[in-house]
């Protein structure tokens, strides 16, 4: 994982310890990345996701866990305001351009935090990825839309990227579409990495994958997630992987949150019956 | 805004010299004041799309009716119109084009850039500079630069409006990728006025660098898509390329086999069937006029110590580092 350390430049931060220190307070001197108050998003009762607040710290991963049709998606689409939401605040400390209110400022600044701070990873890889043009374009697409104009370096960076994902940089010119799942998911998460972003935004990222697929990617994440002292909201009705990744989670059910906890605390002792429901549920499979 | 357009603009609504029968040059004069309307935004806002609505120009299909109404409308009784198409004045479409407007607007015409007042063109900027009192109208097929990376309309605007132009980069990368250089050699995309992307029709990029403060009012039109868009005279037009991967025209190893020009866009001409090729001038115009004075193949540099005119492809290419150069200056 060297080629990451050199690539991005930044200090590595603890991961899940660097976070449990904060949620004991520890390390207060840090204001929130992310500040979500009361935000609803309903196509109908019941359907979408409302009254959800929480504050997500620098390094920081929550989980959002529940089941099918539980809201999850159209929180996370919400958060960035791809989505218009029905009412609340989203407030993101941006390096650009300060705090912002995201659902009041400018769709400009919203899209350029997308593409520089800001990355999505879709559970379907074909949707994060433009399908016909080569890897190495997929990576550097990022690199052009911030301002690089210089073809080797942009080259040079995709090759890094692409090692550091575990892809052979020999199918630097290959289409995604000649390339298995698991690929097409490591070369998302290449592409949307190669900026630097603080925050990413991840919907069921291994949903989808062979089991073993998984398992790869998984490991692949968790160490990306502490080295690069990625912030991440990730999206899953997978508790394993819920557990693996995230420092916290959000229990949803019906569009609402249920519980929120530590990651560990939530699926050993779960205090809301749906919760004790979905854990015990998971451990009869 | 060019004075000549605002002369054309402030012409009379009916004018009586066209084909009876007919409004002047065909179309109506409603049709006239919404395209100027929107001519108007163009000139205003450099490489910006404007829609319009309105009728078709009743034309058979391939002619080209965004160019067509373009002339139609900024023609006036005054004016003296060449049109080409692939640089040349005697192709089916050119021919026809200026019968057209011979007859329905009574104009003159010429194949003479220097004596036009208006060309319209297909896939070609003349060889000869043009002048501030000139306008040129090109035929436009696709107006969208971004529409291979991006099929979604509402999409390509909002790229537009936030100037989200990366993915375009992405093209020229591809072509490094694969060719180890840009081959992309017609419809190269450009920089408008350091704002909008714009698409400068099928032309080589051998005449992108024309573009470029060109004393010339340009205006482009695209008959299906609706849309126009607008270079005012003396605006910077820059073609995108890599910091490592200049842009760079095509040029041959050959002269014209008539004119012996060595710096004008030729065309490869298949002589018999053994293949013999021969490449002559795509401009017949700048061919014929070098003819006059004096230029062959056998004596390029022309008789009688005339000299040649000077190279504008090459000198407007400085213009491109120029500009360059002073961008990078503290
Ligand atoms: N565009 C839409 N229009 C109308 N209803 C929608 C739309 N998108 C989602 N819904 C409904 O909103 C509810 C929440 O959907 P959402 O996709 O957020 O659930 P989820 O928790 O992500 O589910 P899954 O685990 O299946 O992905 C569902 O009932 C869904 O049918
Ligand atoms: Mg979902
Ligand atoms: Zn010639």
């Amino acid at each position: 994982m060297n080629a990451i350390q050199n690539v991005n430049g930044q200090p590595l931060t603890g991961g899940k310890d660097a976070s449990a220190e904060r949620q004991a307070g520890k390390r207060q001197d840090d204001a929130p990345l992310l500040s979500v108050r009361d935000i609803c998003k309903f196509y109908a009762p019941g359907k979408g996701c409302g009254d959800v607040s929480f504050d997500l710290y620098p390094g920081e991963v929550l989980g959002i866990v529940g089941e099918s049709g539980s809201g999850k998606s159209t929180l996370l689409s919400t958060l960035p305001a791809r989505l218009q939401p029905d009412s609340g605040q989203v407030i993101y400390n941006s390096a650009q351009f300060g705090e912002l209110d995201l659902y009041a400022c400018d769709e400009a600044e919203r899209r350029v935090l997308m593409r520089s701070e800001w990355g999505i990873v879709h559970q379907h890889a074909r949707d994060g990825l433009r399908m016909n043009v080569s890897a190495g374009a997929n990576i550097g697409e990022r690199l052009m839309a911030v301002g690089e104009r210089h073809y080797g370096s942009i080259r040079e960076k995709a090759e890094e990227w692409l090692t550091a994902v575990e892809i052979d940089t020999g199918r630097i010119d290959d289409r995604p579409s000649q390339f298995s799942g698991g690929m097409q998911q490591r070369l998302q998460i290449a592409r949307n990495l190669v900026t630097h972003p603080k925050l990413i935004f991840m919907d069921e990222p291994t949903g989808g994958l062979d089991v073993s697929v998984q398992a790869r990617l998984l490991d692949l994440l968790r160490n990306l997630v502490s080295q690069l002292g990625l912030s991440v909201i990730i999206v899953t009705h997978d508790l394993a992987v819920a557990r693996l990744l995230a420092h916290r989670l959000m229990v949803m059910r019906r569009g609402e949150v249920v519980e929120t906890g530590l990651t560990d605390q939530v699926l050993d002792d779960p205090q809301h019956p749906y919760t004790q429901l979905l854990v015990s549920s998971i451990l009869q499979n | 805004m060019s004075s000549q357009l605002s002369s054309q603009l402030n012409k009379p609504a009916t004018q009586t010299a066209g084909a009876e029968g007919y409004n002047f040059a065909y179309l109506d004069e409603q049709s006239k004041r919404m395209l100027r309307r929107a001519m108007l935004k163009a000139v205003a806002i450099p490489g910006y799309q404007v829609p319009f609505g309105g009728r078709e120009m009743p034309l058979p299909h391939g002619w080209g009716t965004g160019g067509m109404q373009l002339t139609a409308t900024v023609i006036g009784e005054a004016d003296t119109l060449k049109v080409i198409d692939q640089g040349a004045d005697d192709t089916t479409n050119a021919v026809s084009i200026r019968r057209f407007f011979a007859k329905t607007a009574g104009v003159e015409t010429t194949e003479h850039t220097a004596d036009a007042s208006l060309i319209q063109t297909r896939h070609r900027i003349p060889e000869r500079q043009l002048r501030n009192d000139q306008i040129l109208i090109y035929q436009v097929p696709i107006p969208e630069p971004l529409r291979f990376i991006e099929p979604r309309e509402t999409e390509t605007r909002k790229m537009h409006a936030l100037r989200e132009y990366g993915a375009m980069q992405v093209k020229l990368y591809e072509d490094v990728a694969r060719f180890g250089h840009i081959a992309t050699s017609y419809d190269y995309p450009v920089m408008v006025n350091d704002r909008y992307m714009m698409d400068p029709s099928p032309i080589p990029k051998f005449d992108n660098p024309k573009m470029n403060q060109m004393p010339a009012l340009q205006l482009f039109g695209a008959g299906f898509e609706k849309r126009i868009y607008a270079v005012p005279p003396y605006t910077k037009v820059m073609s995108l390329d890599f910091d490592d991967y200049p842009f760079e025209v095509q040029s041959w190893e050959e002269s014209c086999s008539i004119c012996g020009s060595d710096h004008s866009f030729l065309d490869e001409v298949i002589m018999d069937d053994a293949g013999n090729k021969m490449f002559v001038c795509s401009d017949t115009d700048y061919c014929r006029e070098r003819v006059e004075q004096g230029f062959t193949a056998e004596n390029p540099e022309g008789q009688q110590g005339l000299t040649p005119e000077p190279n504008q492809s090459q000198q407007e290419r400085k213009t491109q580092d120029d500009t360059k150069a002073e961008e990078m200056a503290p």
